[in-house]
């Protein structure tokens, strides 16, 4: 985790209310190229408002927010740094978001030649790799309301990786799926973080945070609470809310 | 007087040929007008949208306007009162179009509103992570999916226009009903006349409900 390679993300005292709410407060943060980060918390501690503001989705009042040598400003006043971070970040979501109207192939494809200017059979040729490295090679034909939920995601993966992205960012990409997929979007998921993918995670698989996070950032309220590495914040909590937060979930 | 209560259909089926040269007529001004006011009802459906107060308080405005008045006030006052602002008479089969036109597009406004609203925040939100501009993410995932969702209650306009039109009557453009009015004025068969101009109607809406049916299933075939 130390290298002295300069921050993919940076983040200075960034703050965000929604109306008298203190979603985000006074966060600091920092990662790495090549850096795999879990981020968990309670529902509602603000833990996917924060990667959201990461590309945008979400605007922050006040704070210095850069990625990638892109500074986003508050209030979303930096069009051009957030398109730019846009095509470099890439983001899987808890419900998916594949295009229903669209193939499986288009929904890849779209992207790569609206946004890079591919030419199709090139942005064709990229899709089919991909989906064949997310095991799903043989249903690019399909539309989305013909996939399994784990099937859906591992799309929603391949279109994100279309961009070739620096960076990725998953917001709970198992909460949504039946127990029994869950295994295959965290093994294609494991599989990028092995290749060197510098990927922010937001998830309630704690196993998988463990395995997989060079760093667990801890969010309670708004804030982090606490942060290390995956052993010393499991295994050794030092803060109370921590200890009572793990204690809730890994009961079960 | 000789009052016959029968049903002569001999005479409706005469009545035929006078009718049938009115039904060009009630598709040009339905077909036309829609057009148009489809093409009305896109521009105020998404200036609705707009994040920009005013334009949305116009659009509010047009749609109350138009949506709130009787469109029979709405041709009388395109036909008879407009030409006293412009400087000349409006033909009738103009004034029943733009009649049709401003009033759809107040109704199909709302339909553009409620489609392009029904659409998933997050299908905006995986466009925009992916890099697509917020134009592109409305062209390429929003509008698509919206028109899908927007065809039933758009047939359902159509059909309700196509009706109206039959109002144009009052403005002696030779549409359907028109027709009928005509042949009735020398035959005194009003009865069987006025069965058959309305089994023309049934034929055209009935037409246009199965067409759309058949769009909608092979539409939702492939999702």
């Amino acid at each position: 985790m130390t290298t002295n390679k300069p921050p993919i993300v940076r983040m200075q005292k960034l703050h965000k209310h929604f109306g008298s709410l203190h979603v985000l407060n006074d966060i600091d943060l920092e990662i790495t190229p090549g850096e795999v980060v879990v981020i968990i918390g309670a529902s509602g501690s603000g833990k996917s408002t924060l990667i959201r503001c990461i590309n945008g989705l979400e605007e922050f009042q006040s704070g210095l927010l850069e990625v990638d040598g892109n500074l986003l400003k508050p209030m979303g006043k930096s069009t051009k740094a957030l398109q730019t971070i846009r095509t470099e970040v890439g983001m899987v979501f808890q419900q998916f978001n594949l295009f229903p109207h669209l193939s499986v192939i288009d929904n890849v494809t779209l992207a790569p030649i609206k946004v890079r200017g591919q030419r199709r059979d090139q942005a064709i040729e990229t899709a089919k790799r991909l989906l064949a490295r997310v095991g799903i090679a043989d249903q690019a034909n399909k539309y989305p309301s013909q996939l399994s939920g784990g099937q859906q995601q591992r799309v929603a993966l391949a279109r994100a990786l279309a961009m070739e992205p620096r960076l990725m960012l998953f917001d709970e990409p198992t909460s949504a799926l039946d127990p029994e997929m869950i295994g295959e979007v965290l093994d294609a998921m494991r599989e990028l973080a092995k290749e060197g993918m510098t990927m922010v995670i937001v998830t309630h698989e704690m196993g998988f945070a463990r395995e997989v996070a060079d760093r667990v950032i801890f969010i309670h309220k708004g804030e982090i609470a606490e942060q290390g590495a995956p052993e010393q914040l499991f295994d050794a909590p030092q803060h109370e809310r921590t200890q009572a937060f793990l204690a809730r979930v890994l009961k079960h | 007087m000789d009052v016959n209560f029968q049903f002569d259909w001999s005479a409706a089926l005469a009545s035929i040929p006078h009718l049938l040269p009115g039904i060009p007529w009630t598709l040009a001004i339905s077909f036309g007008g829609l057009a148009i006011g489809f093409i009305i009802g896109i521009f105020f459906g998404l200036l609705r949208l707009s994040p920009v107060a005013w334009m949305r308080w116009l659009a509010s405005v047009y749609i109350e306007v138009f949506r709130g008045t009787p469109i029979l006030v709405q041709v009388l006052f395109i036909f008879y009162g407009l030409p006293q602002l412009l400087d000349g008479p409006i033909n009738a089969l103009t004034a029943g179009i733009a009649a049709i036109a401003v009033n759809s597009g107040a109704y199909i406004s709302e339909i553009v509103r409620g489609g392009v609203q029904s659409i998933e925040r997050g299908q905006r939100e995986a466009s925009l992570s992916l890099g697509l501009s917020r134009a592109q993410a409305f062209r390429y995932v929003i509008w698509p999916q919206a028109l899908r969702r927007m065809v039933p209650p758009l047939g359902n306009q159509a059909i309700i226009s196509i009706k109206d039109t039959s109002l144009f009557s009052v403005i002696g453009v030779g549409e359907l009903v028109r027709q009928g009015q005509i042949y009735i004025a020398t035959t005194f068969t009003a009865l069987e006349v006025y069965f058959v101009v309305a089994l023309m109607y049934l034929a055209i809406t009935w037409t246009l409900s199965l067409l759309l049916r058949y769009f909608e299933r092979s539409n939702l075939a492939d999702q």
